[in-house]
Formats: C-alpha cells, structure tokens, sequence
C-alpha cells in the first residue's frame, strides 16, 4: 500500500522534526531549570522569610505594670490575679450559642450581654474578645467545669492592677483603666505595646511614669497553619515588669490624714522641711481606683461625678485657694525683711465698730470687740487683720509678691509630674496690668495682706512656704518620688537676708499656737517632743455684706457653698523643727475651730513616725 | 494473524520479558517510589487515603503497562480508532450522565471506578492520529481533505472538553494532537498562520471565558492583584518553592504544605511540595528522571520498524514533555494555573492510567520493534 521510498521519506521527516522539537525541549527545560534556580537559589531568602512569615505568628500579651512603693517598701499600687474569660470569635464554631451558654452560666444581665456583643463588633474576628474581665473564683470554677462545651472559650488568669489601699492614695497615683485611641494616639510607647485589655494611667503619678511603668510584653510565638490555627509554640519571650516607682510617702500619716478628712472636703499635705519629701498628700474626699481597672459601672460614675464635695478635683495640687491669714508670716516676713517694721511696730486694732477706712472702702478685723494695740506677736497670735491692713498697704503688694514667690507661692511646685497641677497666684502691680488691663488699687494691697482678694495658692504651696519657714528660710524642692537624681544646686539657698527674721516670724507662729488668746491655742500640744507652731486661715468665699455682719450666723446655719474655708499651716516639733503641714477644709468654717485640731492629731502621728522613718534611712545605708 | 499457538507463545512471553526496556522500567518504578514518598508527605508523614489509594493505582497501573507491552504493536494500531471512539463516547456520555463536582462535569460514574475520559484522551488522540497517518503518504499528509479530517480528530474531543468544563485538558488534548501533526510532517506554514491567527484572536477568545478563567489570566499577570483570593495559589506556590533553597527543607519538613498554606497538594502542585522538601537538587533530579524517561521513550522510537510505533513514541514523547512543562511552569508562575497534573506524581487514577496505558504502548514498540505493520 505504502512504497517503501515512501516510507523512508516519512521516515526521514519524523526524524528531521523530532531534532527540531528536541533542540527546542532542551532550551525549554534549561528555562525551567534557570526558574527554579531562581526562585530557590538566588531568591531563596525572601522566600524563607515570606514562609515564615506564613507559619510563625506572635501574640503579645499584656505587659506586666510596676509596682508603687511608700516610703517603707510597702506595695501600695501592685497587680493581682484576675480571673478573666477570654474568646476569639473566629475560633469559636457557634458564636450565639456559646455566648449564650456562658450568659447562663456567669448570669450576665441582658445589658452586659448586649455590651459583650456591642463589643463583639468593634473588634476583628481573630483580635480577642474579653466576655469576663475579673469573674469571682466561684465563676472561674463553674466555667471551667462548663469547658468541654464551650470551644474555643479560654478561661485567663490575668495580671491586673490592684490598688491595697483603695482610696487613700488615688489622687497621688491616679488610677488605671482600659487603653483608649487617645491614649494610644498620644503615646508610643502605649501603641507599640497595646493589647486588648491593656491598662494605662488615667491620671495621677500612673499617667507620669506611663513610660516607665508599663513594662515590656511577653511574647509567644506559634506555628500556626493556613487557617491561623496554633500548631505549635515555637517559644516564649518573657516580658520585663515596669520599673518599681518608690514614693516619700509614709502610709501610715496617709491613712490617718485620709480618717481625718472622712466626710469633709479639702486636703491634707505634710513635707519634710529639709528633704523636701512630701510624707502625706491627700485630697478628699477619695474614691477608690480599683473600679476604674475593669471600667467603672455608670452608676459609680455618676455617683463620684455628681457628688458636690468634687472627688474628682485633686484639692492639694489643683484646688486655688485664698490663703486666707496662712499668708500673714509671708507678710510680716516681707515687711520685716524690707525693715518697713520692726518688732516693735504697733497698730491699734478698734474692732467692727471702727473699721480702717481707707479711700471709701472700709476694712474690718474679724474681731468685733478689736484687739487693741498690737506688735507683730500679739497680731500674729491673734491673728489681728487691722494690723496686716496696715502692714500690707506700707509694705505694697510688689515687695509682699517678691517675697511670696521667693517662698514658692504662685508657682507650681512639682513642676512637670502631675499634668493638673495649678500654679496658683501671686498678684503685683505688673500682673495685674498684664493680665487685666488695670492699674493696681491699694485697696486690693491691703486685702491681700490678709490673703483675700487675687492672691490664690493651692495647699501643696501653703505646705511648702510653711516649710521653708520653718527650715530658717531655705529653698528646698519638694519631691514625692525617691529617685536618683542629684538635688538641685540651689538647695538650701537661703531666702532671707537675715535669719533673725525668721526666727521672729517662727516665734510669732509659736504664739499662735502654744499661748492663750492665740487662734490655735485649743489644739496645742504641750508636750515639748510633739509642741508644733502654726498659723490659722479662714478664707472668705464670698464678700462679707454688712447684714452678714450684723446676722453674724454660725457656721453651721450658712449654706454649705458659702462657708469659709478652713486653713491651718504649720510646722514641729517646734524645738527641732523637721515637718511642715498644710490642712485645708473646704467650707468647713473658721481654722481654729477645724482645720487646726486636725493638726494636733497629725502631728503626734508624724512624730512618733520620724523615729521609725529616720531609722528605716540609716539601715538602708548600713545595708549597703 | 495475532492468534499464535500456545507452545509459541510460552517461548515468546520470557523473550518479550527479556526485550522490555529495563532503564525506561526502572525509571518508571523510581518516580512512582519518589511519587509514593512525596503523596506520604501530603498526607502529613502518615499512611494516609491518599498514600494507599495512589499506592494501589501505581501497583495495578504498572502491572496493567507490562500487560499492554505484552500485546503485539499490531494489536493495538488495530484497535486504535476504536478506542478514539470508545472515548469520544465516554466524553459525551461524561456531558449527560458526568459526576458533577466544583462546576463541571468531568468524571464518569463505572461503578467500580470513577474515570476522566477526558485524561485517557490525551493517550488515545496520538494513537488514533498515529494510525492515521501512518496509512497517508507523505505527500498526502498536506493534502485538504487530511487535513480536515485530523482537525476533526482534534476538534471533537476537544470541543466535548470544552463543554465539561475543562479548559486545561482540552488545551492538552489538542497540543497532543497537533504534535502528532507536527510529527506527521505538517507543513510549517499552518503552525505558523494557525499561531498568527491565534494569538491576533486571543483578546477575542478572552471575551468567551469564564469569569474565573478571566480571573485565573489577570491572576498570572499579577499574582499580588489578590493575594488571598485569586492569587493565593500562585504566591503560596512560589514560596513554597523559594524556601526550599538549594537543598530543600528536609523529608516531611515542609511547613507550607505541613501548614496547609498550599492548595491542591496532592494532585497539580505536587511539584511544590517535593521542590519545597528536596529543594534544587531535589528538584533538578526529579526533571533529570523525567528527561531520562522522555529520552527512552524516543529513543524507542528511532529503533521502532514501524512508522506508526515512531510516529507514536515521538508525540507521547512530546507531549509528556509538554505535561511535565506546563504542570512545572504552572507552579513555578511562569505561565497561568490551568489544571494539569504532573505525571505519574500527581494523585489522579485517570491520568496515571492514560501515561501508563502509553507507557505501555511504547514498551510494545520495543518488544516489538522489528515488527513492520503493513
């Protein structure tokens, strides 16, 4: 059929073409080769770091927070245990179901569950959702009994803070909560270790030393498969804890100025007059911060919100207040350093009937009856206004604000630490054209002689211009955090030229407080190891009208808003000074009759602890 | 003419043992071990559906190619257009009464086993092409009418494929078929015009695909378009196959099939998974077997007597080279994902059957390499 020179034509054909396509199979496969050589060889790393990147996931956990320590070492902001119940809805099969399960299990009222689902939704499916942030053992028991039910649902014991002494130091430390996007908009260091469920500080030395006290996170890292399922871990990177923030303060003069504050508003500060440590500093009334850790539930919030003695304003830092007479030994101390007067300068004092008129303005002593021709002693023992009148309007308010500020009024006193920290204010001729466009009135020199009218400090300056006085008038820098950092070189810098007036000033607060007729005469301390010196302060809130003056009503029958307040500033033992104090009562009346009694009690306390205190210090250096 | 009497055919059957092509054997057994070793992998280093399925496949498959090469070459250039059609009724039977599964219908329901007819198609076309051509002279071999006829040939099966739908096998359907043209002695000419107007009809032909197969192309263009939906494969793929480095992650190490992040391990993207674990070496070695398989089987070809058993052995040949090409430029992305299995290595009983049968078939021809058909 086929010839043979036919076949051996075809033959020849296939053949020739089989060359042509095996010429050709050869290139192709170099093609390949050169491929793989590529992909495996010269790319082989980026591919090894893509593939890694496919089968190593981290997850973060929340960092451990550091501890705040008092003085002595006692942990007064430290972390616990919670219990907590945690989900990841992509992990779980049926959501609805589980959730539902544990709403009967832990019987969650139908608003928590309907937040735990708002919450749900807020999240991406593999973040992870917390149903429970501090269940009660009882519930963390009955969920684990409940498990072989609940896939997916992974029961966490958490470290989460704890504050021991709940309210008696929340407007030092400030309180933590949840992260929020602010937070984590304004910090870095928030942002690059957010995890669901990380606290920071909200206020207070929490929001100071974020940085410092977040800590760093522990890290796991698992091999997970196409689907995110872990396979396996691959390791763990254990976080440090943040750093352990020592403070001044002493706990046990905390608490006992917490008790005496119970029910009223106002602040307590008490410093060490050399080292400048701050040994109590609480505003009340307190709340207790551990509500905040989980979030606070909105009744809480509005309770403490809502509640007209403002637990939220810290009161020794941000509370401006009038001084009141707690400015007298400023302005005697300034008249005296000015030698405008002398020790012997005297002034008469008439009393109501026969107030100072001075360019249309009348001036009265708070004295009815007057008090007759006074020298500096008598009027700082009697705390007499007519004689301050008249120092103030020979001394001007420009000497008086020089002298003031040299004491460190009208200026914050722990400079960046608390970001709600007032300045308060230390008026002058200069300021008052800056700041309101007039020109000064020597009326208004001669209220501020009494510590009315513009003049405004907050009770952390009252306690530290006391102190500085009491030292024998030398700078200090409080501090309420014990660190390293060298003092500053103008420490003890003297503030008077001459120690004498000082040493005047702390005699007149002597008299005030131990001799009959002085206005803290009723809560003086005899014995000589606890014997304080001060000087009392009632700041009017509102202008006294004559019919107030003739109704002359009791504290107690004036409506609370337009109480006095209280104010008592001083300083013991009074042989060897070493604490100054600072008491404020928000409308508590008159401070002989309130804020100075609590002085009394303050200071038996922080004497019997300067003992322990001074012992504790000399140990710590032989320990070394 | 095929019917002996016993007694000759007990001597015959050691002699034809004797004439088997033992490298072209050995190599086949080698790649099924490498294969079996490679299928334990996916199945996550246990003896697995997968392991022992492709197991028995490879066992009834290899004995089913030692069976064919026994048959007299004659046997099966008689029987050739018969299987075509056999098949193109199994490919029309797969349209109407097919297994339907992820959207097309491409496996035959026979109770005992289900098939791809459209897998064995790949074998039967270069037979029955090889046959007819044999029968043609050479200067027929351009004539019209053969020319017609041979595009019907390949038309057909093809165009059934399309139908399932399975764009892949259709497109390896055809590029078999027009190997054996190529082989037969076509004029270059067509190639050349049937390529131009190939490629000038290409934005047309994209307008008659699928949405997925749009998809698959603009994919191949930019893997990164999509990398978790479309492009997931491919980018899974290529790492899969980088981080193998030069000598591979290690037997049963490979994280990215280990991990699940490779898609169809099992069948079209083998290759990946044994280029993941062996690395470059490994890989290189596996186209070196490959390549020593294909150099066998034209090799038998060259020493073949007849036109048609040459004619057969250089298409499957080629078009072995083409499968292995393809499947490999796949996974590598250098062309776009069309399903093509690698063979013999990839899981898939239908073809495995089809390269065996033509394993066989090329066996035959050597055993019977002397043997003239007329």
């Amino acid at each position: 059929m086929i010839s043979q020179s036919d076949n051996v034509l075809k033959l020849n054909s296939i053949n020739r073409r089989m060359f042509i396509l095996a010429a050709a199979k050869v290139i192709i496969l170099g093609g390949i080769v050169s491929r793989l050589f590529f992909l495996q060889v010269k790319e082989n790393k980026k591919y090894l770091t893509l593939s890694d990147k496919n089968r190593i996931r981290e997850w973060k956990l929340p960092p451990v927070r550091g501890n705040f320590e008092d003085y002595f070492g006692n942990n007064i902001a430290g972390n616990f245990e919670a219990y907590q119940l945690h989900l990841i809805p992509e992990e779980v099969e049926n959501f609805r179901y589980t959730i539902n399960r544990i709403k009967n299990i832990l019987q969650l009222s139908e608003k928590q569950f309907q937040k735990i689902l708002k919450k749900k939704k807020e999240i991406k499916s593999w973040e992870t959702l917390i149903v429970a942030s501090n269940l009660t053992w009882e519930n963390f028991s009955k969920i684990n009994n409940n498990l072989y039910d609940l896939n997916g649902v992974k029961p966490v014991i958490s470290i989460s803070r704890n504050y021991p002494y709940k309210e008696y130091y929340t407007h030092v430390l400030g309180y933590v909560s949840q992260a929020n996007e602010q937070d984590i908009l304004l910090n870095e260091n928030i942002k690059e270790k957010f995890v669901q469920g990380l606290k920071v500080g909200k206020t207070g030395l929490e929001k100071t030393f974020e940085n410092d006290l977040i800590g760093s996170n522990s890290i796991e890292r698992y091999e997970v498969n196409a689907y995110g399922r872990r396979i396996s871990q691959l390791a763990f990177q254990k976080g440090d804890q943040g750093k352990t923030i020592k403070l001044t303060i002493d706990t046990e003069v905390q608490k006992l100025a917490n008790e005496l504050l119970t029910d009223k508003a106002g602040s307590i500060c008490v410093m060490d007059i050399f080292t400048g440590h701050v040994i109590a500093m609480h505003s009340s009334p307190s709340f207790d911060p551990n509500q905040f850790v989980f979030g606070i539930s909105q009744d809480n919030w509005q309770l403490i919100r809502n509640n007209p003695m403002k637990p939220l304003v810290n009161k020794s830092l941000s509370g401006n207040y009038s001084p009141g007479s707690t400015i007298k030994p400023i302005v005697a101390l300034s008249a005296l350093e000015n030698k405008i007067i002398n020790t012997k300068f005297k002034v008469h004092c008439k009393g109501h009937k026969n107030p100072l008129e001075l360019y249309g303005q009348t001036y009265h002593c708070w004295k009815k009856e007057g008090h007759g021709f006074m020298d500096l002693r008598e009027a700082m023992k009697q705390s007499c206004d007519s004689y301050f009148y008249e120092v103030a309007r020979r001394l001007g308010v420009d000497k008086l604000s020089e002298t003031a500020k040299k004491f460190g009024l009208g200026e914050n006193v722990f400079g960046n630490l608390f970001n709600n920290e007032k300045n308060g204010l230390v008026p002058s001729t200069q300021w008052k054209k800056n700041a309101l466009g007039r020109n000064w009135l020597l009326g208004e020199t001669i209220i501020t002689g009494i510590g009315q009218g513009y003049i405004q400090t907050t009770p952390i300056q009252l306690c530290l211009m006391t102190a500085q006085i009491a030292n024998g008038g030398h700078k200090i820098y409080p501090k309420l955090i014990i660190d390293n950092n060298n003092d500053k070189e103008d420490k003890f810098m003297p503030l008077v030229n001459h120690t004498n007036n000082i040493k005047i000033v702390q005699d007149a607060m002597f008299s005030s407080t131990n001799e009959i007729r002085g206005t803290s005469y009723r809560s003086r301390i005899d014995d000589k190891k606890y014997q304080f010196a001060g000087k009392t302060g009632t700041a009017q809130v509102k202008r006294i009208t004559e019919k107030d003056r003739e109704l002359d009503l009791e504290t107690s029958e004036i409506p609370y808003e337009e109480r006095d307040h209280a104010l008592y500033v001083a300083f013991g033992p009074y042989k060897n000074p070493r604490y100054a104090v600072s008491i404020l009562v928000e409308h508590g009346g008159s401070g002989s009759s309130v804020a100075a009694p609590l002085a009394k009690k303050l200071f038996k306390k922080i004497i019997d602890r300067h003992e322990i205190r001074k012992n504790f210090e000399t140990k710590k250096y032989l320990n070394i | 003419m095929y019917l002996h009497n016993r007694l000759n055919n007990q001597n015959k059957f050691f002699q034809k043992i004797k004439d088997l092509d033992f490298i072209l054997l050995f190599s086949i057994l080698l790649l099924g071990i490498i294969s079996l070793g490679t299928m334990y992998s996916t199945d996550g280093g246990q003896i697995l559906f997968h392991t022992k399925s492709h197991l028995s496949k490879f066992l009834i498959f290899t004995l089913l190619m030692l069976i064919v090469s026994f048959f007299n070459i004659k046997f099966w250039f008689s029987l050739s257009y018969i299987f075509y059609f056999i098949v193109i009724l199994m490919l029309i039977w797969t349209i109407n009464f097919g297994i339907t599964a992820s959207g097309s219908k491409r496996w035959l329901d026979l109770y005992f086993i289900n098939i791809q007819p459209s897998e064995l198609m790949k074998i039967f076309i270069i037979l029955c092409l090889a046959k007819y051509f044999h029968r043609k002279r050479l200067e027929n071999v351009n004539s019209f009418y053969s020319v017609i006829i041979s595009s019907i040939i390949i038309f057909l099966p093809m165009s059934l494929v399309i139908i399932q739908p399975d764009l892949g096998t259709s497109i390896l359907i055809s590029i078999s078929g027009i190997i054996v043209l190529w082989f037969a002695g076509f004029n270059h000419k067509y190639f050349f015009y049937s390529f131009l107007f190939s490629v000038l009809s290409l934005p047309f032909i994209i307008s008659f695909l699928k949405p997925y197969q749009k998809l698959r192309v603009l994919t191949f263009l930019n893997p990164d378009r999509d990398p978790l939906g479309a492009g997931y494969q491919i980018i899974q793929s290529k790492i899969a196959v980088g981080s193998g480095g030069l000598f591979g992650k290690g037997f049963l190490q490979g994280t990215q099939s280990y991990l699940e992040f490779l898609p169809e391990k099992h069948t079209d993207f083998i290759f990946t998974l044994f280029s993941e674990e062996f690395g470059f070496v490994g890989s290189v070695f596996l186209l070196l077997l490959y390549a020593v398989i294909i150099y066998r089987v034209i090799k038998i070809g060259t020493i073949s007597r007849s036109y048609f058993a040459r004619l057969f052995c250089y298409s499957f040949g080629a078009s072995l080279f083409v499968y292995i090409v393809i499947n490999m430029s796949m996974v590598l992305g250098l062309l776009p994902i069309v399903g093509s299995p690698l063979p013999i290595m990839s899981y898939g009983g239908s073809s495995m059957l089809a390269t065996m049968i033509g394993f066989g078939i090329v066996m035959s021809a050597k055993i019977h390499s002397t043997q003239s058909i007329a």
